[in-house]
């Protein structure tokens, strides 16, 4: 679905950049442009002019699905009774080694 | 509303049955708890609307500010002074674009915001509606108004609001080279012949005030400041920073042999600070109000480049459109 936006400036597109190989993209902002092309050119003169990235995505805004705030704690409640998911909740046995 | 991306409902019947009192309680708790508020979660009303204000002036400033700095592109004395200026340049536009998405986030569209920079609805920075006559001016703008910008920006990146914050946090880096280059403008120029000294002293006369009072009235005088320093919008009052902006910078100006332009100025040895003259709130409110030296001018600047790059966006949008129907074509 392309939405379009009530302007001439274009659909909104969130960017995500990678430092340096090896670690993940991070969310960094958003910009306006018209297509992907213009939105990975806009994406390089705005957010990396000190050489901040070696990998540029950018996503249309309204392909991003996200949680709320208010749904948050229900949402990730299960996981915060399941301790024995983290390797403390268990004893070994001294002088065991590499467990 | 615009909205960045969708959401799913989940929301449990609990939440969803809180009235706006408590709403308001959760939110002031989590304020007080130093905890960053983010573009989905509840707020109140007018957290929203001081925010929308604030940081689209903040973007407009920049924009804006681009054009006295923009003037002197072309007379660079040397083309490592251009080529640093376009520099700086660049980054007040990427500046601008931060901000305006930052504002975005808080439910305004793009356009809305350009519109009312161009119909003159909103506001920018007082600073920028005055001339640079000279290549000092330069170093002048760079020196004092990044200069107290820093200061601003440095305690606004403390603030509640996530997107702003880390707008902050990016600016203030990419400010520090603007605070340094025009410092060394201003420190080799008055350092140079009688003639460059002299320059350098008259730019700092005209805008040694002008960066005073561009850090806001007084804290009784500000209309907006108890609310957007309980809502940590604000982190500390304009005469704070006001002040630490006027001790930094005074033993800078004294490094290059410059002389501030107030007759009152002090050094108090008790309180460690420098104390100023009265401040021209005046002149202030003339310039806010619109009777600055340039304000007509910095407006139809900008009401003139959006209307000549009309043709460009036109084009851009075209071509998408028609990309976009031959992918649909191909799909169908």
């Amino acid at each position: 679905m392309n939405v379009k936006d009530i302007s001439d400036q274009g659909p909104l597109w969130e960017v995500f950049i990678q430092s340096k190989s090896g670690i993940p993209h991070k969310h960094a902002g958003s910009l306006h442009a018209p297509d992907a092309e213009m939105a990975l050119t806009a994406a390089r003169d705005v957010y990396t002019r000190r050489g901040e990235g070696v990998s540029l995505w950018v996503v249309q805004s309204n392909s991003i699905t996200a949680t709320t705030e208010s749904d948050s704690e229900s949402f990730f409640d299960p996981a915060d009774d399941k301790v024995y998911r983290h390797p403390t909740f268990y004893t070994v046995p001294e002088g065991v080694k590499y467990l | 509303m615009l909205k960045v991306g969708n959401t799913v409902n989940f929301t449990p019947l609990i939440y969803a049955i809180m009235t706006t009192e408590e709403r308001e309680i959760e939110f002031q708790a989590k304020i007080d708890n130093g905890q960053k508020i983010e573009p989905k979660e509840w707020m109140p009303e007018n957290y929203r609307k001081q925010l929308i204000r604030m940081i689209s002036q903040h973007a407009h400033s920049e924009i804006v500010g681009m054009l006295p700095e923009g003037n002197w592109i072309s007379r660079a004395p040397s083309l490592r002074r251009k080529a640093v200026l376009l520099a700086k340049v660049q980054d007040e536009a990427g500046h601008g674009l931060y901000l305006y998405s930052a504002a975005e986030t808080l439910g305004i569209d793009r356009q809305t915001l350009t519109d009312q920079l161009l119909t003159g609805k909103a506001k920018y920075s007082s600073i920028f509606n005055y001339p640079t006559l000279s290549w000092a001016d330069i170093g002048a703008i760079g020196w004092l108004v990044d200069g107290a910008a820093i200061v601003n920006q440095t305690m606004l990146a403390r603030g509640s609001y996530g997107p702003y914050s880390r707008a902050m946090v990016r600016i203030c880096k990419e400010e520090s080279f603007h605070n340094r280059q025009g410092y060394e403008i201003m420190y080799e120029l008055a350092n140079g012949t009688e003639a460059q000294k002299q320059m350098a002293q008259d730019a700092l006369n005209r805008w040694w005030g002008p960066s005073i009072q561009m850090l806001g009235p007084s804290d009784a005088a500000s209309i907006n400041s108890s609310e957007t320093m309980k809502w940590n919008i604000k982190v500390e009052s304009n005469d704070v920073v006001r002040q630490r902006f006027i001790d930094r910078t005074v033993p800078q100006a004294i490094a290059a042999g410059l002389t501030i332009p107030d007759p009152d100025l002090k050094y108090n040895d008790e309180t460690e600070h420098w104390e100023i003259g009265p401040v021209d709130w005046d002149e202030f409110y003339r310039v806010i109000k619109g009777h600055g030296p340039c304000n007509k001018k910095r407006l139809s600047d900008r009401q003139r480049a959006e209307k000549e790059g009309e043709w460009v966006r036109e084009a851009a949008i075209a071509y998408a459109e028609k990309q976009n129907k031959k992918m649909n074509s191909i799909a169908a």
